[in-house]
């Protein structure tokens, strides 16, 4: 008879199984079994994985997701019960709107108590299914390796999610003879489903017979690791693409077809093409009211084609010509393969009147200021350069995030990390934490707000100490920047609690031995910057910009995408 | 709709939960074991668009332990429903147009006591609804209770057996 393991031992062993080497997690009472099984799995000879504790456990479901996003492989995060997990479910929301794969395992008092408003007892499963993709509580030590391996299979297959387990003390501690356990298969669950020759054909006829195609590129090429694929798809029709927010490093932003970016801070061009193009090909991405503006008026001439690996995605926002439902690691060459080769010359020209537009107006005045004070353009355009297109970039939410998604450059697959279908600020700091585990052999630049970067600033300490080189750019506008800016121009400048009475972030940074500098001057800006990037580990680069400065252009809501202005007015 | 899904617990909070995002009130839900081992069927009727329930019905399959969502127009399947009503028997007695109606409608009388009487009635929710309010005119209802209403498809296939096979052989 096979020697006997506890429930918490059985899930270390799981996590091996799965590949699992980093654990971003926090102790807690109902999860104690498993951090004591954890800790003979983080030193000598059984030793397998990393845990990283963090300050907070929201910061856990971040940097798993930050993890997961560069890595393309599954964060896990450990927390405790009740507050624990309840304070990991921001992140789980935002993993589920954003399609990140994340494993959250949870302790959860005993089944004897369950029900009973035991000490940190809380209903995980009823308050976590809207959020998950799969949610399940683990009441016998038995089912740990099938929950384990279930959890895993479904946060990582077909349009990934987050997973929580729910972990119960009396399954972490009871013995269990272990046996390993591969689910690969759910009858009751299609990952991918199979392409439709029928579908595949009426979208490569549609692309033939295109005048005016666009493509649409989201972040399921990135999910689909179809990369190359896309870029053989466009190449032989000769497709200008524009690309979402969550999309931008699925194809280099210095390919010949990359007009730029998606959405109601996008690139001028792609917004107003959109209204005039013919066949909308849409790869990956899910007409976000932040990509399509008034949908009752979004591309109305265009004959829209969806190619998705989710069915319940097909006509949701928008009404599709054909939908090629599939992974489009398949679905694209299948397409590419009936499509005949193009020269769209003419119309891809006619985006260029719009890019100078938006070069003269907007992008030169705001990445190459030569007096006033320092724009966050300019800051994100100089780490750009300087970084060469070849470091990850990690974003809080606001106006930070706006700009440095704008302004970077993307030449490898999987280098952006941020918070799209949630927003959520405080996601940045943790996120890049993950990132750089995710991803150690890369750079990871993490942009952020002064009001984000208080929302999780207690990181500081995880960076301390477990030295996380991530290269920290505040770009420190002292307001809530991006709702200022809603502020004024919808509500009367009626600055509602956005100026932000903030403390002095180099001394933080200092109190965690975090190497720093601050910068005003637009002279020190290239040095200062150098002297981040030269840094052996983590810097906190301070840059103190314009308070007032806006994101531009913009689509105002509930305007048609045509309808964005070059500047705003205010 | 018609909804399979695997016999897993809280499924049901999962499917209803679409229903409430989406803003459309159930009007009436059925569960029970299928004619398939460890399969639940779900009967559930709503009013809203053909847009709408198509939705509903791709976000409720996207749940992993579903196993198929379909609607259905009324002439798609077979429908019944069945209601109880517990009349006072003197008002039973005292009303010849109760008796008339209960023989017009086509329902049983299953119970009489001196206090009370049971009714039962299968059929249409028109039918039963009419049945009820012209008892309940006549003032004599003390509780009226209709069931979800259950449903067969009139499709020679059976989809859910069909789609089980596909599934077992790619496993396989």
């Amino acid at each position: 008879m096979a020697e006997k393991i506890t429930g918490a031992e059985a899930l270390m062993l799981s996590l091996k199984a799965e590949g699992v080497t980093t654990i971003f997690g926090y102790p807690g009472g109902a999860i104690m079994p498993t951090y004591d099984a954890l800790y003979d799995y983080t030193r000598g000879e059984k030793k397998c994985f990393e845990h990283v504790l963090v300050r907070h456990e929201q910061a856990a479901t971040h940097a798993a997701e930050g993890f997961a996003r560069v890595s393309g492989k599954v964060g896990v995060t450990l927390v405790t019960s009740g507050p624990g997990v309840t304070n990991t479910l921001t992140g789980v929301a935002d993993a589920m709107m954003d399609s990140t794969p994340i494993v959250v395992i949870a302790g959860q008092v005993g089944t004897a108590v369950l029900g009973s408003d035991a000490f940190q007892e809380m209903d995980l499963v009823s308050v976590s299914q809207p959020i998950t993709k799969w949610t399940y509580q683990i009441r016998r030590a038995e089912d740990v390796a099938w929950a384990v391996s279930r959890a895993f299979y479904i946060a990582s297959t077909g349009r990934p999610g987050p997973v929580v387990l729910d972990f119960t003390k009396n399954a972490q501690t009871e013995l269990v003879e272990y046996k390993p356990a591969k689910v690969d298969f759910i009858r009751s669950y299609v990952p991918s489903p199979e392409p439709q020759d029928e579908a595949v054909r009426a979208a490569a006829d549609l692309i033939n017979n295109a005048k005016k195609p666009m493509a649409l590129v989201g972040q399921g090429v990135e999910l689909g690791n179809a990369q190359e694929e896309l870029k053989a798809f466009l190449e032989k029709a000769d497709i200008p693409a524009g690309r979402t927010m969550l999309g931008l490093s699925a194809l280099p932003s210095n390919h010949k077809l990359n007009m730029g970016m998606l959405g109601m801070h996008g690139s001028y061009s792609v917004n107003i093409k959109e209204q005039e193009a013919d066949v909308l090909i849409a790869i990956g991405m899910r007409f976000s009211d932040r990509v399509t503006g008034d949908l009752k008026r979004y591309a109305k001439q265009a004959k829209v084609i969806h190619l998705d690996i989710d069915p319940s995605e097909i006509d949701k926002n928008v009404k599709t010509a054909v939908a090629v439902i599939g992974d489009c690691k398949e679905t694209l060459p299948a397409i590419t393969k009936l499509i005949s080769k193009a020269d769209h010359t003419e119309w891809k020209d006619s985006f260029q009147p719009l890019r100078q537009k938006e070069i003269d107006n907007v992008i030169t005045p705001a990445t190459k200021p030569v007096s006033g004070p320092l724009l966050m353009g300019e800051v994100a355009h100089a780490v750009a350069k300087a970084t060469g297109g070849e470091s990850i970039l990690v974003t809080d939410v606001g106006q930070n995030q706006l700009m440095s998604v704008r302004y970077f450059k993307y030449h490898k697959p999987r280098s952006i990390a941020t918070s799209g279908g949630m927003g959520t600020m405080g996601y940045g700091l943790p996120a890049a934490m993950g990132a750089t585990f995710g991803a150690p052999d890369r750079t990871v630049c993490c942009f952020m707000g002064d009001g984000g970067l208080q929302m999780m600033i207690q990181e500081f300490g995880t960076i301390m100490e477990y030295q996380i080189p991530v290269k920290m750019i505040l770009l420190n506008n002292s307001y809530l920047g991006n709702v200022r800016q809603w502020q004024d121009m919808f509500f009367s400048h009626r600055r509602s609690f956005t100026p932000m009475c903030n403390p002095d972030f180099g001394k933080v940074a200092e109190a965690y031995g975090i190497p720093h500098r601050i910068v005003s001057e637009r002279a020190d800006l290239q040095d200062a910057i150098q002297e981040m990037l030269n840094a052996p580990g983590a810097f906190f680069l301070e840059a103190v910009i314009k308070p007032d400065a806006n994101v531009e252009p913009m689509t105002a809501p509930g305007r048609a995408v045509d309808e964005m202005q070059l500047n705003v007015e205010c | 709709m018609i909804i399979y899904s695997e016999n897993f617990a809280g499924i049901l909070n999962q499917i209803t939960a679409v229903f409430t995002r989406r803003q459309v009130n159930i009007e009436s839900l059925n569960v029970c074991a299928s004619s398939t081992p460890g399969v639940h069927k779900y009967t559930i009727t709503c009013n809203c668009s053909e847009e709408m329930v198509q939705t509903l019905c791709k976000q409720i399959e996207k749940k992993i332990d579903v196993l198929q969502a379909n609607y259905f127009t009324d002439e798609e399947i077979f429908i019944m429903e069945a209601c109880l009503l517990k009349v006072s028997t003197e008002g039973l007695l005292q009303n010849p147009a109760a008796s008339k109606a209960v023989r017009h409608r086509g329902a049983r009388i299953v119970e009489v006591n001196p206090t009370f009487s049971i009714i039962e009635k299968k059929g249409l929710t028109d039918d039963i609804i009419s049945l009820f309010s012209e008892l309940n005119a006549l003032g004599i209802v003390r509780q009226f209770v209709r069931s979800g209403r259950i449903a067969v498809t009139r499709d020679c296939i059976e989809h859910l057996d069909r789609y089980l096979e596909s599934r077992t052989q790619k496993n396989n």
